[in-house]
């Protein structure tokens, strides 16, 4: 029988493969990865691209594409812990000035959201008066 | 006493409100399943990564000692983030999560912190936060049914940038907790620094190999898993919320209908009174003929 490796890839919304492999090929930070078992305890980051699982008892190999992520080795465990989002330091901070942005804009039309709301409860109850006024003008004649 | 008519258009209305909320109580429920399975599908992640950092923060690396790792003593600005659902309708869940919140920032005050800075997630915190006065540094909103790991980068980010350059001493976490779909709790949890007892103990001690070298690899690991256990919160809200909600729905749909029911009692109680009233009438008028 031939050696085995247990592989887990996970993302932060699903659980993708577990299972036991033969070897398995992955796109590490500095080129491409093959895994057997008794590989040397390892902690990468990998880049966008395919994983490729030779799953024990199957000719096919399985196909997972990872939008980067990070990879740990240990003798009989590879995990890969994929990013669900392609991400990259620029792109990260983009996010973050972005989300800033926002919360500043917010701050600034803070006074206009909480007029708007004032407003249509106002409004509500204006509307409300009116046709209790009406109910009652109609009862009257 | 009321007119018939009067009485027929509030059963009316009552009856229309019981099919809205009959409907929200439904599609809460379906929404609910698959909120509880997103928040299960997203444990294995966590689990993983927490394993991970804690074999890390054992692993020997004596040369460097991330940021996240190191507790402060003297705690004078913190970052609070709040998890909160976009829509109402939902009975208490976001009212208890904010109350404790704002006790915790009551507390915070109490013991000498100058500077907190909040990220809101959900529409219901930022609005508190904003009618609060507090510094809203970040926010997310609109976050629909799916919780995305990528809507949440950028908010959490600008607080785990705040805490690396050491404008922030500690970061927390507050969310609605899915204990049951009776039963919701708001947590409060520590982010940063990351506590010991929260990543448990390592189970062997792995001498790695770290390409390209072991900061580059630990600093992303730690940004990682702090992100994960903030969607994790998010998925528990998500599924909290559709539990409350329906719960909340279920309730109103039973009020509704108890005051239908009162409300058609009344009704027939006129329409009897009416009835006997006209036909005195008619037996006094034949009898003064």
């Amino acid at each position: 029988m031939a050696m085995t490796i247990h592989v887990d890839i996970v993302s932060a919304e699903e659980k993708i493969f577990s299972g036991l492999a033969e070897f398995v090929a992955l796109p590490g930070e500095s080129g491409e990865l093959g895994i057997l078992p008794g590989h040397m305890p390892l902690m990468t980051r990998i880049k966008p691209g395919a994983v490729r699982v030779k799953v024990q008892n199957q000719a096919e190999e399985e196909l997972v594409f990872v939008a980067g992520g990070l990879l740990e080795v240990q003798p009989s465990l590879v995990t890969v812990l994929a990013d669900t989002a392609i991400r990259g330091h620029d792109l990260d901070e983009a996010k973050a000035l972005e989300a800033k942005r926002r919360a500043e804009e917010a701050l600034q039309n803070q006074g206009s959201a909480l007029e708007y709301a004032k407003a249509q409860s106002e409004l509500a109850s204006a509307l409300a008066q009116i046709a209790a006024i009406s109910k009652l003008k109609k009862r009257g004649h | 006493m009321a007119s018939g008519k009067e009485i027929r258009t509030k059963i009316k209305s009552v009856q229309n409100t019981k099919k809205i909320t009959k409907a929200m109580e439904m599609v809460a429920a379906s929404k609910m399943r698959k909120a509880q399975e997103r928040m299960r599908a997203a444990r294995p992640y966590a689990e993983k990564i927490r394993r991970l950092a804690a074999n890390l923060s054992a692993a020997n690396i004596t040369d460097y000692k991330h940021p996240f790792l190191i507790k402060k003593d003297d705690v004078k600005r913190v970052g609070l983030i709040v998890v909160t659902t976009d829509k109402g309708l939902c009975g208490g869940l976001n009212t208890n999560t904010l109350r404790v919140a704002l006790n915790s920032l009551k507390d915070w005050e109490s013991k000498g912190v100058t500077e907190i800075r909040v990220t809101a997630i959900g529409n219901k915190g930022l609005g508190f936060m904003q009618r609060l006065g507090a510094k809203v540094v970040s926010h997310v909103t609109q976050l629909g049914d799916t919780p995305h790991l990528e809507k949440l980068i950028g908010p959490v980010k600008v607080m785990i940038d705040a805490f690396q350059n050491g404008e922030l001493d500690e970061v927390y976490l507050v969310y609605s907790r899915f204990i049951n779909t009776m039963k919701q709790e708001p947590q409060l949890e520590q982010l940063l620094p990351l506590t010991g007892e929260r990543l448990g103990t390592p189970e062997g001690n792995w001498d790695y190999l770290y390409e390209p070298d072991a900061q580059v690899v630990i600093d992303e690991l730690l940004v990682r898993y702090v992100e994960a256990l903030v969607y994790q919160g998010v998925a528990e809200n998500m599924a909290s919320e559709q539990s409350a909600r329906m719960v909340a729905m279920k309730a109103a749909s039973d009020n509704a209908g108890n005051v239908i029911g009162e409300l058609q009692l009344v009704y027939n109680k006129t329409r009897q009174a009416a009835i006997t009233k006209e036909l005195s009438e008619i037996v006094g008028g034949a009898a003064a003929v």
